[in-house]
């Protein structure tokens, strides 16, 4: 339905010709846009419902004292629907710690919650479909699970900074607010829909709009050389590349739409996003006031080869 | 006086939660000593591990995103 909409707005009411470069750049944003900002909109709603029945404190109650394993898969879960800003990472970080939930188990947290995030997974599931959507999120929540399992086997609390160490937390606060009620949490969803697509729309509208112009203007299978499946060095490079780059999904997820219709791999395509999303400078800049130098490596390092492994297993498999 | 303390490193919504705080202050009429703390040994003080954090005259109030406008209503009331 919204597909007729788009023809009939992109060629009948803007006389585009069908076929055209410039006709099916401009249907091509016309479905997107309304098809993907409708995803979004439900998603986001209904995660900002599930927000108001969990909270990083009480998170941290049922990670508190789980042994490695059981408490990364824990963690990556909760990490999924926790609300999380990265800007509150360095205080969570050590409130985790400080009430005895393992280093290995913190870091599950940390990596999930920002590369599975409700935006991401939206954006997925409108423009790729729910099985890529599901699959994204199967992939994330191992890698995070993974990475968290080794850092722990790893033993770096020695690589904390040392204030970390000394710092002491003041015990959870009861905030004695009554349990919201029905009305209170539908509100809250209404409001994250306001802060989060209220942020994003302008990326996902210029996303979308570059991706459009990928699709009307660039020759099919000019990907294909540069992020095909021949290439084994294209998911180091989208990696690297993602790393320095610190864009939100909404941004990029419809440039990767439409780079895979002109023959750029899958498997690529998503490592390059989690790159972007999971290993972002400004987040190390953060986490670097918490961790030595060292630790920070094999932070980086070990997400890294978890997303390579992520984009070798789909250039494979699909 | 109420002494009102935004617990935040510095992010966006810590930013907002100060200037609402001000900003709902001066349209009750009520005389408010506005902090921000910062420094994050501080904020750990209080137990709070989602920023932006409220402290009104020395309790914890709020954690966790910006507190809407009849929270913080009630906070100066």
């Amino acid at each position: 339905m919204l597909d007729a909409f788009a023809r009939w707005l992109a060629f009948d009411v803007l006389s585009l010709v069908p076929g055209s470069h410039l006709g099916e750049a401009a249907r091509f944003f016309l479905y997107d846009v309304p098809k993907v900002m409708l995803l979004l909109v439900s998603v986001v709603f209904v995660m900002g419902v599930v927000h108001t029945f969990i909270s990083p404190e009480r998170t941290r109650v049922w990670l508190a004292g789980k042994p490695l394993g059981l408490g990364n898969v824990m963690a990556a879960s909760l990490g999924v629907v926790t609300p999380f800003c990265s800007c509150s990472a360095v205080p969570l970080f050590i409130g985790f710690l400080s009430a005895g939930v393992p280093l290995g188990v913190t870091f599950s947290f940390l990596i999930a919650a920002p590369m599975v995030n409700e935006i991401a997974l939206a954006l997925l599931f409108g423009l790729f479909g729910w099985q890529v959507a599901a699959l994204y999120l199967v992939l994330g929540l191992t890698v995070a699970i993974v990475a968290g399992l080794v850092i722990g086997k790893l033993g770096l609390e020695l690589h904390l900074e040392d204030w970390v160490r000394a710092i002491r937390v003041g015990a959870a606060t009861e905030l004695g607010d009554s349990p919201p009620t029905w009305p209170d949490r539908l509100r809250a969803g209404v409001a994250h829909v306001k802060e989060i697509v209220g942020r994003v729309w302008p990326w996902l509208i210029a996303g979308i709009a570059i991706g459009a112009a990928i699709h009307g203007y660039v020759p099919q299978d000019f990907m294909a050389g540069i992020m095909g499946k021949e290439q084994w060095w294209g998911v180091p490079v989208a990696v690297a590349l993602g790393v320095p780059m610190y864009s939100n999904a909404a941004g990029i997820l419809p440039v990767i739409e439409a780079l895979l219709g002109k023959g750029a791999a899958l498997g690529t395509a998503l490592a390059f996003m989690m790159s972007v999303i999971a290993l972002s400078l400004p987040e190390m800049i953060i986490l670097r006031k918490v961790l030595k130098p060292t630790l920070i490596a094999v932070f980086a390092g070990v997400v890294a080869t978890g997303i390579m492994l992520v984009g070798f297993v789909f250039n494979a498999v699909l | 006086m109420k002494n009102v303390k935004v617990l935040g490193t510095g992010c966006r919504n810590c930013e907002t939660t100060a200037k609402l705080v001000a900003e709902i202050a001066a349209a009750k009429g009520v005389a408010i000593e506005l902090e921000k703390v910062t420094d994050m040994a501080a904020i750990l003080g209080y137990g709070v591990m989602s920023t932006p954090g409220v402290v009104v005259d020395g309790k914890l109030v709020h954690a966790g995103g910006v507190p809407d406008r009849k929270k913080i209503e009630g906070w100066l009331g």
